[in-house]
């Protein structure tokens, strides 16, 4: 008797439940991603006293983050074509190399243009974004059109890519770079708290302005509408995380003793009691826009609804009059453009190029992007989940690099993270039956 | 009167197999011809010349009376010609309205996908084919064999077609859902609609069809009234690839 009450009792509970998710529309498996990410969190933050969840760690975290999650937007569409590209990292390399010859050699030499010249970054960044599509077209197109599996491809890029990158530079570090360039790679490019919190509000009234909008749209049309709380529960939360992020990075003060020398530099003194915040880094605030944009491309386009398509049912893809190939040669030039972008984040944040910049990220990123629930098989697969997956990878690593396990054991906990979070995930699309 | 659609001596090889050799098949607006033959018989290759998935090596296509070119299924489409395929060619990751206007998705002014007009679209067309159909936004993989049939019959429908071909349409049905789609074959039929139908079903083929053409080892057999022959005389076009001598 009692245990029917109890089973009836858990299962009126889990129908709540199901239901509160459904009225806010809410992806369950989003939920679950972030519970996982958040445990992560506060586990490290008992771990290290409190170290983990300071505003200096949690500042680092995210430019950590930043240019292994841009390449992971674009490795979600990759995947979800049913391609792969393991040739992400040593990309990343020839870029990054592209761009360091071009401010520190090619530009000078070739151009005239002197160093420290203000043209120089940009068409710096130009040129490592234009190879990065190139070489991302061209193995596109050995997929797409000569049929070579991605695998074969990616493969022989990372080898091909890796020392191309060394040839171009024969092999030396390149630095110190441009310092407008290394604004890109997170400390040295930051907001500052007012511009911080304008972005933070611009992009808080962006968000709800989406929210309001869609719920225009379905009126408009007679769909069901979320309750009008449901849909100020989620503005607020979504509000709440927007500033509550920003007032995080601005609460992380720059050392007095950087400041006091800047002001030397300028030849003045630091008047008593001056103190300024990081802010958002300039780094992370280019992780938003490609998220931004990636996410419109996946959800709004047409480009995006074949890459789906293609990804769900090739042949009915083709049936219905998509041009797969070249629907190949465009989701392996975005990934080109974005190793590009990441490049330009990773050498900025290291102030120099290196050789071996961006090795293992090929592993990185793909973990990411499955971490984040793309299906391997195809179709499926969304870009805050890549985010939230590198996040995860990444506070995993940081927290254990903090807490002081050794070297070798924290790759054995993230290899065995990854597999756990597929498994998870395997579990979860049979139970509901989804994907 | 000009038949809606001629084939006219269509071969096509692949490596050394003559999968449709010197085949003419017509059809009228408002007729139903089903497409009878062993498996191999040539049948979907044949249909799927037509649809604009392969090239023929040789032979004509004509519509209207007039000589057109497919070659691809976009050509198919531009000319009013809609394919149901016998693997349903749907993305089972997405949802109705997303594989009903997939290659010709409704766009706002701005270039975007218009989700809630194609959702909006998709309930009024579902709502007159399969009343019974509510899973608008969940992933095509979620619906029953019935319910997927009449979303890739919708996409056939919506765009106005005026040849439809049907490769197998109740293969994966249920008797319910098999009646369903012969009343609608029935109505599209009476609303001038011309449509091949490719079934292993003889008994459904003579009650739905005006005439029968069997194919064997890529040839034509022969077209027939379903009037004039015998369900026992099209067996015997099928199995012995000639026609029987009462029928002669």
């Amino acid at each position: 008797m009692s245990t029917t009450d109890t089973e009836k009792d858990a299962g009126t509970r889990a129908r709540r439940r199901a239901r509160l998710t459904d009225t806010l529309e809410i992806d369950t498996r989003l939920l679950g991603m972030i519970g996982a990410f958040v445990a992560v969190l506060v586990v490290f933050n008992i771990l290290t006293d409190g170290r983990f969840l300071t505003p200096r760690n949690i500042f680092n975290l995210t430019i950590q983050t930043v240019s292994v999650a841009i390449m992971a937007t674009g490795m979600v569409f990759v995947i979800v074509t049913r391609h792969i590209d393991l040739s992400v990292g040593a990309l990343l390399a020839t870029c990054s190399a592209v761009m360091a010859m071009m401010q520190t050699a090619w530009l000078p030499q070739y151009l005239g243009l002197p160093l420290g010249h203000p043209m120089i970054p940009w068409l710096a960044i130009l040129a490592g974004i234009i190879a990065g599509g190139l070489i991302g077209a061209f193995q596109g197109w050995l997929t797409g059109y000569m049929m070579i599996p991605a695998f074969i491809v990616t493969l022989g890029g990372l080898l091909v890519w890796r020392n191309t990158g060394w040839y171009l530079t024969t092999g030396q570090t390149i630095g110190p770079l441009d310092p407008t360039f290394q604004m890109f790679g997170g400390i040295n490019g930051t907001l500052g708290a007012f511009w911080s919190w304008v972005v933070g509000i611009a992009g808080t009234l962006a968000a709800l302005a989406v929210l309001w909008n869609s719920r225009r749209d379905k009126q408009r049309h007679g769909f069901m509408v979320k309750p009008i709380w449901a849909e100020v529960a989620l503005g607020a939360i979504i509000a709440v995380a927007i500033l509550g992020f920003i007032a995080i990075l601005n609460a992380y003060q720059v050392p007095e003793g950087r400041l006091r020398r800047e002001f030397e530099a300028r030849g003045e003194v630091m008047p008593e009691g001056y103190t300024e915040a990081y802010g958002l880094p300039i780094s992370v605030l280019l992780l938003i826009v490609v998220a931004v944009v990636m996410t419109v491309i996946a959800r709004k386009t047409r480009l995006g609804r074949y890459i789906f398509a293609t990804g769900g049912n090739p042949q009915a893809a083709e049936l219905s009059g998509i041009n797969t190939r070249l629907l190949t040669v465009k989701v392996f030039t975005i990934m080109g453009v974005l190793c590009a972008i990441s490049a330009l984040v990773a050498s900025a944040r290291l102030t120099n190029h290196s050789n071996d910049i961006g090795t293992l990220d090929e592993l990185r990123v793909i973990a990411a992007a499955v971490i984040g629930g793309t299906a391997l098989a195809g179709g499926i697969g969304t870009i805050y989940g890549a985010i939230l997956g590198a996040l995860i990878m990444q506070s995993l690593q940081s927290g254990m690099a903090m807490v002081g396990v050794d070297a070798p054991l924290q790759n054995i906990v993230v290899g065995s993270v990854l597999v756990l979070a597929v498994l998870i995930d395997i579990i979860y699309r049979h139970r509901t039956g989804k994907g | 009167m000009t038949p809606l659609v001629e084939m006219r001596n269509i071969s096509i090889a692949f490596g050394g197999v003559q999968a449709v050799d010197d085949v003419s098949i017509d059809l009228h607006a408002g007729e139903v011809v089903g497409l009878l033959g062993h498996n191999g018989a040539g049948k979907s290759t044949l249909i799927k010349i037509l649809s604009g998935a392969y090239k023929a090596d040789s032979g004509e296509i004509l519509i209207d009376g007039k000589r057109v070119e497919i070659n691809s299924p976009r050509d198919a489409r531009a000319h009013n010609i809609e394919t149901i395929h016998q693997t349903l060619a749907l993305a089972d990751n997405l949802p109705a309205p997303a594989n009903l206007f997939l290659g010709r998705e409704l766009r706002t002014m701005f270039g975007f996908l218009d989700d809630s007009r194609m959702e909006s679209e998709t309930r009024k067309i579902m709502a007159r084919l399969n009343p019974n159909f509510k899973k608008v936004a969940e992933p095509v993989s979620a619906l029953s064999g019935g319910q997927r049939q009449s979303v890739a019959i919708a996409r056939a429908v919506y765009f106005n077609a005026r040849i439809l071909i049907m490769d197998e349409p109740t293969a994966a049905l249920g008797v319910h859902e098999t009646k369903m789609v012969a009343d609608l074959i029935m109505e599209l039929k009476a609303q001038g609609l011309g449509i091949f139908l490719i079934s292993h079903d003889t008994r459904e083929m003579m009650s739905l069809c005006d005439r029968v053409s069997v194919m064997k080892n890529g040839q034509l057999v022969g077209t027939e009234r379903v009037e004039d022959v015998s369900e026992d005389d099209i067996l015997s076009m099928i199995i012995l690839g000639k026609k029987a001598p009462e029928a002669v």
